[in-house]
């Protein structure tokens, strides 16, 4: 099994990575399955049940606080962390309610995360790692710079191609996939901090006197005041 | 606290108690606070929720953000510790690798077991589910009724302190009352679905919880529940005042510090510890029931696992509370030369009738909740309400093609988000990104409605569990091996579960994104995989025909007690863990009666 946590020659991976999704685009039903489009050279296990990894172990300290790399270490490059970083932000950029994505620690997390010992993890960090390099080698070929030092405008042409469950560029299927999984993880990462959770109106994990339930004017406008019966 | 080592373990106890969650729990509680002198004898470490509970802690202060692994599968905050689908060294097996015949087993090594982290769903069996195979000629009937577990589920409500209210559906038994606390108002989207399901047939009703909504009446219940014995009145009216009402916030899954919902941990064993008659051995897995020469249980075996050494505790009565399937486990290891295929199994019905609960799923976004203003949703945990199974006319005319019941519990609101993210609908494959993935976020959340079936399963014989004979856990003790197989009757519900929760999602006005299978094969999740597993030392009328008597009270040895889920004869749709709690309440009161009379 080849180790995904080392940084790869970016021109070597750039072959065997466009290969290997030309050999997946091809075989679509098998991609239904595997989330991965480089699960074919993992080894990661069928099943999420399996075998515990060298992980946090089934009795942590749940009372900490843990940041990224206090578990586990951290294993992007400098110039991983740009390029996702900047994925991150255009992913999850800034607006006039919420800073970006990246301004909040989200990087840190993705780090962890492709990081993480566990089989999904590592299954998981195999596409993202392929699709980054990936991105990076499509954003040089197009507009002679890495991804990270590409223009705002020329960052979000290049997502926009794959930001599809079909993508029409002729063997972006892969790409397509690294993109939807990374952009879940960076809302995952992003709606998990406070400023997240703020932004999108979550206002509970507070302690009250008592619950009410919802707003009376609210249960009225959706025409449910015969519903509360208790 | 009476914490004890293989060193301080004393000579000899009225009662060993195998196991410390909702059985041991319940059990150790009636007899210590009636007076017998309990040994507990729990597999995990001891485990304190007011101390090591994670009550505010956010995801991002998590490794992950909290999503779950292999080693903390529902999260990195849920409050099983020391277990899993796995545990180290501690292996089961299948012993068939073909697709829907595998048994998955949820183990918690800690005191208090599973009732630290479950769902606090806390429902009452109703009359039928005594009678099911007077009623449809599949499985079997207990050998008790409805009405021998009732008085018993209305002292456990009045201990553990449940919500609900009292509708009067079939076979689905109201509380006396003044025993059930008030119901929270339910959340928007219930209201919601409670509207649109009353066009499809569908009744939406308040669930009843094991959360207190109000602090319990410390005056009047004692008296209740411990009737002529004043110490027992003193010290519970003492520990429920340390028990807080729920605050309306942190998920139930993590525990309660505050002890506003039930576990073993904060509700049976603190009281049960102050009478001072119950000892509590931690970190010491059973091994073995002993027998002396009268064939009556003398004691039990046990690994202690931090040395590795074996010891033996003795008592005048064994009650095993080690969950239905690690029960089963220690019974069969139990070999002698009067019980060669295991203890208490003349019958060799030990291990056999496994049954889980049948599962499935669907969910959808419904327009109507979208951009909803910010409110605080969190309330007491879990849903607010549920639907009891409310085809019981069509099912008596043959009219759904499978023969018993489920019931369906809700997932709605504008909850903590999780890794996963919020929803995002995606709409045509585009995957939303930039501006539009934060406007999408905040108009999507709380607007997904999710519906989860939980049904019955009928007991067959290809669904078991027996002594594998090649694989032993890390101290030597043979481990089990699974069989497995679901039922047409299991199938066909989880295929009816996914198709009316689609019809309901229409109902609100939502779109489904996909049809649901009609192959209820590819929507029932694995036996086991609910965690609801019971049966295997089921309860009969006959020493032929099941493992215990109808007190739970082994037909082959008279002072061995099986007070966990293993004794279910059958396993309706309700959540089994309050009628484990009646029927281990029940089964304490008996070991103190033989006791009280001589018998054992």
């Amino acid at each position: 099994m080849e180790n995904p946590m080392r940084t790869p020659d970016p021109i070597r991976i750039d072959r065997r990575v466009a290969i290997r999704w030309m050999l997946t685009a091809s075989a679509g039903a098998m991609l239904a399955r595997a989330p991965s489009f480089g699960a074919a050279a993992t080894e990661a296990p069928k099943s999420p049940r399996g075998a515990p990894a060298s992980g946090y172990g089934l009795d942590p300290d749940l009372l900490k606080a843990y940041k990224p790399g206090d578990l586990w270490p951290l294993t992007f490059s400098a110039s991983q962390r740009r390029e996702v970083a900047a994925l991150c932000d255009v992913v999850i950029p800034a607006d006039e309610r919420s800073p970006s994505a990246s301004q909040v620690g989200v990087t840190d997390f993705i780090d962890e995360f492709v990081s993480a010992p566990y089989p999904d993890n590592v299954r998981d960090a195999r596409m993202i790692l392929d699709g980054l390099a990936w991105l990076d080698g499509e954003s040089t070929r197009r507009y002679g710079a890495a991804f990270a030092e590409a223009s705002e405008a020329q960052r979000a042409a290049l997502c926009e191609d794959i930001a599809h469950e079909a993508p029409a560029g002729a063997g972006l299927k892969g790409a397509a996939e690294f993109f939807r999984r990374f952009r879940s993880l960076v809302a995952g990462g992003f709606y998990t901090t406070p400023v997240g959770m703020k932004d999108i109106g979550y206002v509970g994990n507070v302690p009250l006197a008592r619950f009410d339930g919802p707003p009376a004017d609210l249960v009225e406008r959706l025409g449910l005041a015969d519903e509360v019966k208790w | 606290m009476a914490s004890v080592s293989p060193a301080s373990v004393a000579d000899k106890y009225d009662v060993i108690v195998v196991g410390s969650g909702a059985a041991g729990g319940q059990a150790a509680y009636t007899l210590a606070m009636e007076g017998a002198r309990v040994l507990m004898i729990e597999a995990g470490r001891r485990y304190d929720p007011v101390s090591e509970t994670p009550m505010f802690q956010t995801n991002d202060s998590a490794p992950l953000r909290g999503a779950g692994t292999p080693d903390k599968y529902f999260g990195f905050h849920d409050a099983t510790v020391g277990g899993g689908w796995t545990v180290p060294g501690e292996p089961y097996t299948n012993a068939s690798d073909e697709e829907g015949r595998q048994f998955t087993w949820w183990r918690a090594r800690m005191l208090g077991g599973r009732t630290n982290h479950w769902g606090r769903i806390a429902l009452r069996n109703g009359p039928y589910d005594f009678r099911p195979y007077s009623r449809d000629g599949l499985g079997f009937d207990w050998p008790i009724s409805y009405e021998d577990v009732a008085p018993y589920y209305d002292k456990v409500e009045m201990l553990i302190g449940v919500f609900g209210s009292n509708e009067g559906l079939e076979n689905t038994p109201g509380s006396p009352p003044g025993v059930l606390l008030p119901p929270p108002r339910a959340r928007i989207g219930e209201l919601l679905a409670r509207q649109r399901g009353r066009r499809l047939g569908i009744p939406v009703i308040p669930i009843h919880r094991a959360v207190l909504t109000r602090a319990l009446d410390h005056r009047a219940v004692p008296a209740k529940l411990h009737p002529g014995n004043a110490r027992a009145q003193r010290i519970l009216a003492e520990d429920m005042q340390n028990r807080a009402a729920c605050f309306w916030a942190t998920p139930c899954g993590r525990g309660c510090s505050i002890r506003a919902n039930y576990q073993a941990t904060t509700v049976h064993l603190p009281p049960a510890l102050a009478t001072g008659n119950l000892d509590i051995l931690a970190n010491a897995m059973a091994r073995e029931v002993l027998l002396d020469a009268r064939g009556r249980a003398s004691g039990v075996a046990y690994v202690d696992k931090t040395t590795g050494l074996e010891h033996r505790a003795s008592a005048r009565a064994v009650v095993l509370a080690a969950s239905a399937c690690e029960t089963v486990r220690l019974l069969l290891n139990s070999k002698s030369r009067s019980f060669p295929d295991g203890l208490a199994n003349s019958s060799g019905l030990v291990g056999k009738y496994i049954m889980d609960t049948v599962g499935a799923e669907w969910g959808g976004q419904v327009p109507l909740l979208e951009g909803l203003p910010p409110h605080n949703e969190d309330g007491a945990g879990g849903g607010h309400v549920y639907v009891p199974w409310w085809l019981y006319k069509e099912q008596r005319q043959g009219r759904l093609g499978f023969a018993r019941g489920y019931h369906v519990e809700f997932g709605t609101g504008k909850m903590m988000p999780g890794a996963d993210g919020p929803y995002l609908p995606d709409a045509g494959g585009r995957t939303s990104f930039g501006l539009r993935l934060k406007e999408d976020a905040r108009r999507y959340y709380g607007s997904y409605v999710s519906f989860t079936g939980r049904g019955e399963m009928i007991p067959n014989r290809d669904s078991f569990c027996e002594i594998d004979p090649a694989v032993v856990d890390k101290w030597g003790i043979p481990a089990l091996r699974f069989h497995w197989r679901w039922s047409e009757h299991e199938i066909r519900q989880a295929a009816h579960m996914q198709r009316t929760f689609a019809d309901w999602i229409e109902a609100m006005g939502g779109a489904n994104t996909k049809a649901p299978d009609p192959d209820g094969r590819r929507a029932i999740h694995a036996g086991g995989a609910i965690i609801h597993e019971v049966g295997g030392t089921i309860m009969g009328s006959s020493p032929s025909s099941s493992v215990t008597n109808p007190w739970s009270q082994t037909w082959d040895v008279k002072n061995l007690f099986v007070a966990d889920g293993g004794v279910f004869a059958s396993n309706a749709d309700k959540n089994p863990t309050l009628t484990i709690m009646a029927l281990a309440w029940r089964t304490a009161d008996r070991v103190l009666d033989e006791m009280r009379k001589g018998g054992i």
